[in-house]
């Protein structure tokens, strides 16, 4: 079994308090990179090959050097900690088991930046989470790792823990920088990337918290130690949500290169009852689904992506053959029809309506044109809006029909309305 | 348009609270969120009143803040009940019987989703993915998070809301 990274400490008790994530070697990548230049933790982290793992997986150490050369301006650290993709809770684990690791992990970012003030904007339905970060970050306050002239540095840094209200779109970067300015989430459209103009107008970088959580380990063991682990465009573990028909559904860390029939079948016991597998989500609810024989691919940037589908949060849910696909679309279309901003008309409107034409097809009352509608306003609307939200829409659209066709012909056909 | 029972405001406490919060931002309206939990966890939910008194506090329009308000699924124009049980309706839920654990809650509070039972003590909602997939099907009471339901286990659950 392959060394756990980002999961070490999660059976270790009390491994949320300071004192115990110190006992176990906790802070030491902060300690090592309190001493080094910012460019230098830069570099490490660029060689380290870490891909964002909200869900873009955009290279982190790239991302971070878009902020404007010879900025003056105050510069803001942001978590993106609003996990709602559906499929995905790895951001909730880290928080409640492992907290000190974001907060070291947000020092040392903050560090490399040049940041004195970060947000972590965490999803106000995770109120145990929520409890849990907050104690972690007030007790490194009072151990002087958090504050003005930090250990003696003079190095500044606070951190301010940030609660949403509830909205998926929230999770988009510049939606939950709308959101944290005091206002409804509506993305803002690039350019300018909040690297130049972000929250309160000023350069931010938001990241992750398990692509945040992975910084301690690449400072403390090397960049080219963390490039090792994965594949040749992604370094590192991730921690891959799975759910839905497994044995045994939860939380899986491994190397990226571990391919998807593993993660099914030899990480989570494959499928209950000895049924067969029908359909399988890669990377929460927005990534194309997947046939049984497209699951051996690596689970890093690139194994979905060579499938038409994506990685992107790694939240995998599994169909068993007793599943009817139709209906789990319009479970799919309910979701982005109630969290669609409105901003943009494409895909405010046309979420709504595929969402009331993929419940007439459920309820036996759909037409013979419906699926050539649902995928002619799918196609169409892809690449249109201010944000991904949308595109990430038609890929359950598109994918749902397009691979099991003939069982929503199947149920139209047996309908009246025919 | 309805009111709250007492005209909206905050005790010298929680005013602090708020200017505490308006102070941690670069500029005080990234409090306003915040602000507005705080108002809810007071006054029970957000009414006309509340947004017009949190709006006086940001020196922010009253439309503003109604904007905000009716964005966010956590804030309730609407007085709910003492408890709020939100079952999770999305695709891993919906895959290990979310249907059912909604139908079973309909008939034992003898109210539909969306709805307050009469003595004002469960709000029924059924919401978008909590996260906890793991855990399905799943919903939050309250502040905490119930996994891997059974109609058995959402009894025993009820049960203990008072």
């Amino acid at each position: 079994m392959a060394e756990r990274i980002l999961t070490r400490n999660f059976d270790v008790k009390n491994a949320h308090t300071l004192r115990v994530y110190r006992g176990g070697g906790g802070y030491q990548g902060w300690e090592k990179a309190k001493g080094m230049e910012p460019g230098v933790i830069a570099e490490e982290v660029k060689n380290s090959n870490l891909r964002g793992l909200g869900g873009a997986g955009f290279p982190t150490g790239v991302k971070w050097g878009f902020i404007p050369k010879g900025s003056t301006a105050p510069r803001y650290l942001v978590v993106n900690a609003d996990e709602g993709e559906p499929g995905t809770f790895k951001d909730r684990y880290l928080m409640e088991r492992d907290p000190h690791a974001l907060i070291e992990g947000m020092l040392i970012a903050a560090r490399a930046i040049g940041s004195h003030l970060g947000f972590i904007y965490i999803r106000g339905e995770y109120v145990q989470p929520w409890r849990i970060l907050s104690d972690a970050v007030a007790e490194a306050y009072d151990a002087g790792l958090l504050g003005k002239n930090i250990q003696g540095t003079g190095f500044d840094f606070e951190i301010v823990v940030h609660r949403g209200a509830g909205a998926y779109i929230c999770g988009e970067e510049t939606g939950l920088i709308s959101s944290l300015e005091g206002k409804k989430g509506w993305p803002k459209v690039k350019p300018p990337f909040p690297a130049v103009k972000g929250a309160f107008g000023q350069p931010t970088i938001v990241n992750n918290v398990e692509t945040l959580a992975c910084l301690p380990h690449i400072i403390n063991r090397g960049g080219e130690w963390f490039a090792g682990l994965g594949t040749k465009t992604q370094g590192g573990t991730r921690l891959y949500s799975v759910s839905g028909h497994v044995v045994r559904p939860g939380l899986v860390e491994a190397p990226v290169s571990v391919t998807l029939r593993q993660i099914i079948y030899d990480h989570c016991g494959g499928i209950p009852g000895g049924r067969a597998l029908k359909a399988v989500v890669p990377g929460g609810s927005s990534a194309a689904i997947l046939t049984p024989d497209e699951i051996d691919i690596p689970m890093d940037v690139d194994g979905p992506k060579s499938k038409g589908s994506m990685i992107g949060s790694a939240g995998i849910i599994v169909m068993d053959e007793t599943v009817s696909i139709p209906e789990a679309l319009m479970v799919v279309a309910r979701f982005y029809a109630h969290e669609s901003c409105g901003q943009c008309t494409p895909c405010r409107e046309s979420t709504g309506w595929i969402y009331k034409i993929s419940h007439r097809i459920v309820e036996g009352k759909g037409r013979k044109e419906d699926l050539d509608t649902i995928l002619d306003v799918a196609k169409r609307g892809a690449g249109t809006t201010i944000c991904a939200f949308y595109d990430g829409a038609v890929g359950p659209y598109i994918s749902y029909i397009e691979k099991f066709r003939s069982e929503f012909e199947d149920l139209i056909r047996s309908s009246a309305h025919a | 348009m309805t009111g709250n029972a007492r005209s909206p405001e905050f005790t010298a406490e929680q005013l602090a609270e708020v200017r505490r919060l308006q102070g941690l931002y670069p500029d005080k309206r990234g409090a306003l969120l915040p602000a507005l939990t705080l108002a809810q966890e007071t006054f029970g939910w957000i009414s006309l009143e509340v947004e017009e008194y949190v709006a006086g506090l940001f020196e922010l329009s009253p439309a503003h803040v109604h904007e905000v308000v009716t964005f966010y699924t956590l804030y309730f124009q609407q007085p709910k009940g003492r408890h709020v049980v939100a079952v999770c309706h999305n695709l891993s839920c919906h895959l290990l019987g979310a249907k059912g654990i909604i139908e079973h809650l309909t008939q034992r509070l003898g109210v539909e989703v969306g709805e307050t039972t009469p003595d004002g003590r469960v709000t029924l909602l059924s919401v978008e993915c909590l996260c906890a997939c793991e855990l399905a099907p799943m919903m939050q009471v309250d502040d905490r998070y119930e996994g891997l339901l059974t109609p058995e286990k959402v009894d025993g659950i009820l049960e203990g809301l008072r």
